[in-house]
């Protein structure tokens, strides 16, 4: 790890004053930042400390049902806020789904929208990686790439983003309040992730010195309370990223679908929202045929990047029962075992 | 009560009663508060950290570095390259035995596989020396890197494993084959694997002139001192070598490696103790791994299921400077019978580091294979898969014709198969499902594993005060050998456990042999018996010529030592303190000293081997693949059991090996560069605590008087022999997907 | 740049004057406190084996910054016993054989009693299991490990409810 700077500002100003210096970079809890810099990967020159900011640790639930979560709340602290994981329970169970009790004590709600890519070439400091180096080159096309992205990829990066909890909250219209040496301002979860194009080192909207410094969900977004489930299909039982994940949530009117929301993790640079799939579910039956309709059509434009078409039908598997799941109803209590296909289905079996 | 004469001398009997009982560890203490003293917990005064750089590229030439850089950063010390690095008396790539393996520290700018290292630099911190690692930036003369068990032209090898021969026949498998009624060919991939103890490698080194004194995991500290008495030209009675608890080794840290050789370089260079431990990536390269392999089985069996010939051409891999072959096929030597039998290997030259006994080396991808392959000819037979094996089952070991030492495979069989339900299991696949719709499916292996045994010695002191102290230079990586030697000491000399010492790890203590090839128990323990024999011959000695003893005269009749006292054998009422005898003579303690060793008449007469069933059950997600064991039964047969309570735990970890093995762990390389992809622990997957949520060892019965005069077989191995196999069975039985390529992943189960 | 940092280990207060802001708390605790019951297994956060209570919370040691913990209190595996008596959870461990090689064992034990206060997990192993999953033991003990958690949590409960 190289030698920086640590700055330990007392207000949020004074945090934006010091970021954005060239070179610097925020720390937080550090679960995904002191990694990349123990690898090398980033070698930031100074670290506006965070921790100490007033006011960024709240969750702040409005009366019209919507909440403000601080950037500084830990993942664990979230997930098991009462009131938070009965008016978003898919947020809490993606949550639980990620990494283990530990690192979810420690990471922040900012810190998990910020999270790089687990893609071993950029780790791989010998490798051509344009996201590491603009210009260099891709080394995980033609690569190891059977967990790379299948949607929004670009010749330049076919890497995904790693994160559960930003699926269900692309799903549910999330906002990010960003401070900036302007003044704050919103940027919708769904703008706040670029996808690679020809510029893959420009992950996020973000400017330098730009602080993320709370997450909004609307109040709309906890009607979907009864019918929301987040599923993730993994390599091993716990404690591994995503191979595909799915966040399903549906409002209900008489037996029907009155609106959907669905977003996918592990296709793509960015939490992927399937609007197309949304609108196939307006007013449709809760069955089968439904949800893989639904399920083609927050696949289309899908194609490998290397050895990983798998993942296209895989997904479209997931959605499709992340949908049934939604549909059962979430359970009382998030499962003993997040997220997972193994966890008990409530109610009648799910399985084809 | 252990009531069965220790020793193999007549004359006289030693009864105890600690073997057998499952004791708690008695390095739990130790080990549940932090106390317990690992090589990188040391810290002698004045020590410096060493941090390695190693090579990104898989073959070519170190050009240079940027030296300024890193001593330019604060705190470093000294950089040590091929240019700088003290001088060695012996050559690290020589080859004076078979044990030792060529390892790379600096003898030249050569790069020959990933993660090499390259330089080591020094530092007052370890902040300062891993920065300045990162910073040395070395540059390269890259080649083009060999990669894949289709990289190279392929070899014959002149021996696998430890010294086999590379092939062997027995019958007529060409005939056997033309004359079966069911036949297969299949053709099985494993993966490499890396051991991935929990403790990176690391060591502690100081100088003291020409002495040495060396805080590092070994599971065979006197082949350590010897190698490095050649290598720095010292004698091995100058080098120290405290190895208390190892943070696991699976046979990483069976013989000297590299990083180890550079700290104590380091240490040599800057005249100060060194301390240098691995990065968990820099596990991937210089200290072995399980290499791949790809298994080409032919079996046939008689229109009854009787096999009528088994073959496996076995494919693996080797580093382009040195030679372990992983000896894959051979695990179809001793376990079904068969009139025609074929095993061979050949291998490739890649550019990685040299592979390594890795846990169950060549019995572990052998197995998965080899009981994969028995599961496919039962299907085609129309069989159970127990009642095929039982069918098959091998009276005599069936490439030898040598009758068991003593064989309860039966037993295991017959009492995995009712505790798991077996016989509910329906004959075809995807016939289960769970509540949850879940496919549910139920495998079984076999499990074996040869008895070994290598040479070690011990001493036994019977002291004026009544009680024992017990020597010998075992290794503990989590075996239970403080605990389960312990217990043999204390039954060896007649005294309860809690009047004995026993000394241990240490190289100054007897040589203890290897911990390895699950031979460490069998052993050292016989060596510790043997001692604790000698010393109460001589204490029996030192009575029964002694009129003022009640013994006297006793020499012929013998006598039973029992709980610190003489008895006569045909009169236990007579007796006498090991104490009063010791005043009476005179003398402050008294010595004896033991041999373990493998017995070559026995070994020609029998073939002797540990055995298991294994039972699994694994859930499928029918749509996505996703798999989990959610069950695992396994019955075990290995003579002797010490401590049932450890013996278990291992047994149980062999298994959790198996399910990895079947379902997680695998080194992902990029095919043009060499390097390991997933080198880390987030993504070279080892299962979780949720992956298995239920496991059982049974612990049959199994009277051997053969293998060694204890009984005793090893248990660190076996299970996952058998398990991996069990659990890619169940997975078909699952889901009728056959998987042949390791570990399986859901993409081979979802049909797209 | 010297930072100065006030810690809690164990109990005890500790002012550490920091010359070098790249010191995690796994490496303080190691290197400089020489309390090295607390493993390192991979330095990245991925095997769990650096756990220690940070503020009452199972934090993996190796990604924690001192610096940007000034004030905090730390417990490690050194800290857990009281007057020569083993916590529940440690004498679990003993006697569910719930470790072998002992180098994920400290980490073990703390995430246990991190998790058993957590108070999730209840009695249900599944629960344990996942809870627990944050911790790699190659050894692979994990059956005993799953034993030992909820046969020391059930001794706690009783054990607070007596009191």
């Amino acid at each position: 790890m190289n030698s920086f700077e640590f700055v330990r500002p007392a207000t949020v100003a004074e945090a934006v004053a010091a970021a954005s210096a060239p070179g610097a970079a925020y720390h937080a809890a550090g679960t995904n930042l002191l990694d990349l810099m123990k690898g090398g990967v980033a070698r930031p020159t100074r670290l506006v400390d965070v921790n100490r900011l007033p006011g960024l640790d709240r969750i702040e639930h409005a009366p019209d049902g919507g909440v403000r979560v601080g950037a500084l709340v830990r993942n664990a602290d979230l997930a098991h806020d009462p009131a938070f994981s009965r008016r978003f329970p898919a947020v809490a169970e993606a949550l639980l789904s990620g990494a283990s009790a530990q690192l979810r004590n420690a990471a922040t709600v900012g810190g998990n929208l910020l999270q790089r890519t687990r893609c071993a070439y950029f780790y791989d400091l010998a490798s051509a990686c344009n996201k590491r180096e603009p210009g260099a080159g891709c080394d995980a096309r033609g690569g190891e790439n059977r967990l790379h992205a299948v949607l929004g990829w670009s010749g330049s990066c076919i890497a995904t983003h790693p994160s559960d909890f930003c699926v269900p909250l692309a799903a549910l219209g999330a906002t990010v309040e960003i401070e900036s040496k302007a003044g704050r301002r919103d940027v919708p979860l769904l703008d706040f992730h670029r996808l690679p194009g020809a510029a893959p080192e420009r992950e996020t909207v973000l400017e330098p010195g730009d602080l993320v410094v709370a997450v909004r969900l609307p109040a709309e977004a906890a009607r979907f309370a009864a019918h929301a489930r987040y599923l993730k299909v993994r390599e091993r039982t716990s404690y591994a990223f995503a191979v595909v994940s799915a966040a399903a949530a549906l409002r209900m009117e008489a037996g029907r679908i009155a609106e959907a929301r669905i977003a996918l993790g592990g296709v793509a640079l960015k939490p992927w929202r399937a609007h197309d799939a949304e609108a196939a579910l307006a007013g449709a039956q809760p069955d089968a045929a439904s949800f893989r309709r639904a399920a083609e059509a927050a696949l289309t434009g899908a194609e490998p990047s290397g050895g990983n078409a798998f993942k296209i039908e895989l997904a479209r598997r997931i959605v499709a029962r992340a949908l049934a799941m939604a549909a059962g109803g979430t359970p009382e209590r998030v499962p003993a075992l997040p997220a997972s296909p193994f966890a008990p289905a409530p109610g009648a079996s799910v399985h084809v | 009560m252990s009531d069965i004469a220790l020793t193999s001398a007549p004359a006289h009997l030693r009864h105890g009663s600690s073997i057998g009982q499952p004791l708690t560890r008695r390095d739990g203490p130790l080990k549940v508060t932090g106390e317990a003293r690992y090589a990188a917990d040391n810290h002698p005064p004045g020590m410096l950290f060493a941090v390695l750089a190693v090579s990104t590229v898989a073959r070519g030439r170190v050009l240079g570095f940027d030296l300024a850089a890193a001593k330019g950063h604060p705190g470093v010390v000294e950089v040590m390259t091929p240019v700088n690095r003290p001088p060695l008396a012996g050559d690290p790539d020589g080859k004076e035995s078979p044990f030792a393996f060529r390892m790379d520290v600096l003898q030249n700018d050569r790069v020959r596989y990933p993660q090499q290292p390259v330089a080591v630099v020094i530092a007052e911190t370890l902040e300062a020396a891993t920065e300045g690692a990162a910073l040395l930036a070395p540059r390269y003369e890259a080649e083009p890197a060999r990669v894949g068990l289709d990289g190279a032209e392929p070899f014959a090898p002149k021996v696998v494993g430890a010294g086999n021969p590379a092939s062997a026949r027995h019958g007529d498998v060409e005939s056997g084959l033309r004359a079966a009624s069911h036949r297969l060919e299949a053709t099985y991939e494993t993966p490499a694997q890396y051991h991935n103890a929990m403790e990176p490698h690391a060591i502690v080194a100081a100088w003291d002139g020409d002495t040495l004194s060396i805080d590092t995991p070994s599971q065979g500290m006197a082949l350590t001192q010897a190698r490095i008495a050649g290598l720095f030209g010292i004698p091995p009675a100058g080098i120290t070598i405290r190895s208390p608890f190892l943070g696991g080794g699976f046979g990483s840290k069976g013989l000297l490696n590299g990083p180890q050789v550079l700290g104590i370089l380091a240490a040599r260079l800057v005249g100060r103790p060194v301390k240098l431990v691995l990065r968990r990536e820099q596990m991937y390269g210089p200290v072995g791994h399980r290499a791949p392999t790809r298994q080409t089985i032919r079996m046939g069996t008689d229109a009854g299921g009787a096999f009528t010939a088994i073959a496996n051409q076995a494919r693996t891999a080797t580093s382009t400077f040195d030679d372990f072959i992983e000896p894959a096929a051979d695990v179809a030597h001793a376990l079904y019978a068969t009139p025609a039998l074929l095993t061979g290997h050949d291998a490739v030259r890649l550019d990685t580091g040299t592979p390594m006994f890795m846990r169950a080396p060549g019995e572990a991808p052998g197995s998965i294979a080899l009981e994969s392959a028995v599961d496919e000819m039962a299907e085609a037979c129309g069989m159970d898969p127990l009642a095929f094996r039982l069918k098959n089952y091998a009276e005599v070991e069936p490439s030898s014709g040598r009758p068991f030492s003593s064989k309860a495979l039966r037993e295991c069989y017959a009492q995995g198969a009712e505790r798991f339900g077996w016989s509910r299991r329906p004959l075809a696949p995807r016939r289960m499902r769970d509540e949850a719709g879940l496919l549910v499916g139920w495998g079984m292996g076999t499990a074996i594993f040869p008895a070994l045994m290598f040479a070690g010695h011990a001493r036994a002191v019977l002291k004026a005060d009544g009680t024992g102290v017990v020597e010998t230079g075992a290794h503990d990586m989590g075996q239970g050998a403080w605990t389960a030697l312990a217990q043999i000491a204390a039954d060896g000399l007649g005294l309860p456990l809690d009047r004995i010492e026993f000394r241990s790890g240490h190289s100054a203590l007897p040589d203890a042999g290897l911990a390895g090839g699950s031979a460490h128990t069998a052993t050292a323990g016989v060596a510790i018996d043997r001692a604790g024999a000698d010393a109460i011959a001589k204490l029996a000695g030192l009575a029964t010529r002694d009129r003022r003893s009640p013994l006297f005269g006793a020499g012929n009749a013998g006598v039973v030592a029992r709980d610190g006292r003489l008895h006569r054998r045909d009169d236990e009422a007579r007796s006498e303190g090991y104490a009063d005898i010791l005043a009476r003579a005179g003398l402050g303690e008294i010595e004896g000293r033991g041999t373990g060793a493998a017995d070559p008449a026995a070994q020609a007469a029998f073939a002797m081997h540990a055995h298991g069933a294994v039972f699994a059950e694994v859930k499928v997600d029918p749509e996505f693949g996703q798999v989990r064991c959610t069950r695992l039964v396994g019955a075990f047969a290995a003579g002797r059991v010490v401590n049932p309570r450890m013996v278990r735990s291992q047994y149980k970890g062999g298994m959790v090996w198996g399910v990895s093995f079947a379902l997680h762990e695998q080194a992902v390389t990029d095919g043009r560069t060499g390097r390991v992809m997933n080198a880390n622990l987030a993504e070279y997957h080892v299962p979780v605590n949720a992956d298995v949520p239920s496991l059982e060892a049974i612990l049959v019965h199994e009277h051997d008087p053969h293998v060694n005069p204890l009984g005793i077989k090893g248990v660190g191995e076996i299970a996952i022999t058998g398990t991996a196999g069990a659990v890619a069975n169940a997975v078909w039985h699952a889901t009728g997907v056959r998987c042949r390529h390791f570990p399986i992943g859901l993409e081979q189960l979802i049909g797209v | 740049m010297g930072l100065s940092i006030a810690l809690t280990v164990n109990g005890a207060p500790h002012r550490v004057e920091l010359e070098d802001p790249r010191v995690t708390l796994l490496d303080l605790l190691r290197e400089r406190l020489h309390l090295t019951g607390t493993k390192k297994g991979c330095d990245r956060g991925q095997c769990g084996a650096c756990t220690v209570l940070l503020d009452g919370r199972r934090t993996n040691a190796c990604l924690a910054l001192v610096a940007a913990h000034d004030g905090a209190d730390v417990l490690t595996i050194e800290g857990l016993a009281s007057g020569g008596e083993l916590h529940p959870v440690q004498a679990a461990f003993i006697a569910h054989d719930a470790l072998q090689c002992g180098f994920c064992t400290p980490g073990q034990i703390m995430s246990a009693v991190g998790l058993i206060a957590e108070g999730h997990a209840g009695n249900d192993p599944e629960r344990v299991r996942e809870g627990m999953s944050g911790n790699l033991c190659r050894c692979g003990a994990y059956a005993g490990i799953t034993e030992a958690v909820l046969d020391a949590q059930g001794r706690l409960a009783r054990g607070s409810e007596a009191a």
